[in-house]
């Protein structure tokens, strides 16, 4: 069991008490590379995070040491990968202070996960005339599934306002919770502007008409200590690679009551206990939504992310982020021509701008230019561009391992975007 | 800026980007036809109008990148009064340099003023930029659809 012990103490060698992120950049390797000749400005987090070593090494470590299929060989092999893949789950269910282990599933991301819950809870519950209930700021995944089953269905998917700081309308949100509607799927934070939902009130809200919530977690994971419990939600989604694990691996959380009444989304293998040709008999939580060989390595790389963040810490990576998004707000507001959208009082490390003399996709290539990498487009939430009239925006979302020279380095590119361009 | 920026963004292309020419509905045009580029949201609308088989007005409205905009605007100004065939051949040309290997020669006879655009070679992800109102308007000569995307 050597391997799994030395897989699961992934932690940052540099870190230390103070938050020294010159130390944690270098747990890293990305971080250290160029591009154009330049130092790797990377300001994409919310698309994708960088991975520190502790993961790589983790991943590596699994398949030249521990390499085998979970839950079947009776050999020492598969018996430490099929601990390490739980030990993993073990670490999820921690990391977002759920009840229980079984409570925990593991899918491809966030958006098989929404997916899974549209697709049993929802065609189980949903019936012609009920509602689904949403926002505006929701990302296409938290859009689509809903729609797709509203559809199916002849269920109506209704879309709770937001205001132009970008803002969910909360009183209009509580008036279209009504008798009909069997669903609210609701974005913690938002992916294209940073705000931060209320999501405790909003359940509050939810749950006094007896109606479940599923929470999209995605971007709030990576900022925030998460608390299912405390939150209240029925089901919470998020993606591993958006917390600086690898990608193909997210985690679906479900309360067991709730989890135990869903037919499965896939079936096969794992996901049985028995199969005769007149009958199947269903695996228990969570093997029952967990069709197939899973992503043993991903599981596992997300469990050496989770002990990285452990170790860091999730109230001083919100504390330096904070000082990030203050920073980085100035900045933006110090140059000629620059909106930011999303002026939320409580959000996230994102700035979302556009510019009067630029594209975002102009401003994109421009800050390629000096080795940034920025998003430029609709961040998979084209309903939002349309509610502030634009076809896309420039986006900067910004990790713990950021830091406010590379915020400066952001400010004088876009000076210069604005004299090129203006 | 980095030096291949400087290539793709030539002045010719932040000129016309600043003040694009030809940027107006056209209230009589005999054809319409919407350009989207639904990856990055970028819309264009593209009027003509014909005589016979001579470009005899055309004019654009719309928003995107600098790009795709100053592309759209650089058409409009060479195509007036050229005939379809002259058109078609011209993107043709056009297309032909944009998807070359970045060192490739440009045949600057052939393409003219469009030569400004060869700095799009070192970037294939903007060849849909800089193609974007040409398939709206092929599409507009052929009368076959209202509308083109990129995808």
């Amino acid at each position: 069991m050597r391997a799994v012990r030395e897989m699961s103490s992934g932690i940052p060698s540099n870190a230390t008490s103070i938050f020294d992120v010159a130390a944690l950049r270098r747990d890293f390797p990305i971080l250290q590379t160029t591009v154009h000749g330049k130092p790797l400005v990377y300001l994409d987090n919310a698309a994708t995070s960088q991975k520190p070593q502790a993961v790589l090494d983790a991943l590596a470590r699994y398949y030249a040491e521990t390499n085998a299929n979970v839950h079947r060989g009776l050999y020492q092999l598969s018996e430490a990968s099929t601990r390490a893949y739980d030990a993993a789950r073990h670490k999820v269910r921690d990391f977002i202070r759920a009840r229980l282990k079984c409570e925990i599933i593991f899918t491809r991301g966030t958006t098989e996960g929404i997916n899974l819950v549209a697709q049993t809870y929802g065609r189980q519950h949903v019936k012609a005339g009920d509602e689904i209930l949403i926002t505006h700021m929701e990302h296409h995944s938290n859009i689509v599934p809903w729609q797709v089953l509203c559809e199916e269905k002849g269920a109506r998917l209704r879309v709770a306002p937001i205001t132009d700081t970008g803002e969910l309308d909360v009183q209009a949100f509580q008036r279209m919770l009504t008798g009909r509607t069997k669903l609210v799927a609701v974005t913690y934070v938002s992916n294209a502007l940073g705000s931060v939902n209320p999501v405790k009130e909003l359940i509050g809200m939810a749950h006094a008409r007896g109606v479940p919530v599923l929470v999209d977690g995605a971007q709030a994971v990576p900022h925030l200590a998460i608390d299912v419990l405390e939150l209240g939600c029925d089901f919470f989604v998020f993606s591993g690679h958006k917390v600086f694990g690898p990608t193909g691996i997210g985690v679906l959380y479900g309360r067991a009551e709730l989890l135990e009444e869903m037919p499965p989304y896939q079936t096969g293998g794992d996901m049985i206990l028995s199969v005769r040709f007149d009958k199947t008999i269903f695996n228990s939580l969570p093997h029952k939504f967990e069709a197939g060989t899973p992503d043993i390595a991903g599981a596992i790389g997300l469990g050496a992310a989770i002990d990285y963040l452990n170790h860091v810490g999730m109230d001083r990576i919100a504390a330096h982020e904070a000082e990030l998004l203050q920073y980085g707000t100035e900045v933006l507001h110090s140059i000629d021509g620059v909106r930011i959208l999303g002026n939320a009082a409580h959000k996230a490390s994102v700035l979302s701008f556009v510019m009067d003399a630029a594209h975002p996709h102009d401003i994109g290539q421009m800050l390629d230019g000096e080795g940034i990498a920025i998003r430029a487009g609709h961040h998979c939430a084209q309903p939002l561009m349309e509610r502030f009239d634009v076809p896309a925006t420039a986006r900067a979302s910004l990790a713990f391992y950021n830091t406010c020279e590379e915020l400066d380095a952001l400010g004088k590119a876009l000076e210069r975007v604005h004299e090129v361009f203006g | 800026m980095g030096q291949s920026n400087r290539a793709l963004y030539e002045q010719v292309i932040l000129e016309h980007n600043r003040k694009p020419r030809n940027f107006h509905a056209m209230e009589d045009a005999d054809r319409r036809i919407e350009g989207h580029n639904p990856l990055c949201g970028d819309h264009f609308t593209l009027y003509l109008k014909l005589d016979g088989d001579v470009i005899a007005d055309i004019s654009f409205e719309g928003r995107g990148c600098a790009i795709a905009k100053s592309s759209a605007s650089l058409m409009t100004t060479l195509l007036k009064g050229k005939t379809v065939r002259e058109a078609e051949d011209l993107f043709v040309q056009f297309h032909r340099m944009v998807t070359a290997k970045p060192d490739a020669p440009i045949d600057e006879k052939a393409v003219g003023k469009l030569a400004v655009f060869s700095g799009v070679r070192e970037f294939p992800i903007r060849i849909k930029c800089a193609t974007l109102s040409w398939h709206a308007l092929l599409s507009a000569l052929r009368g076959t659809h209202s509308s083109v995307t990129t995808e």
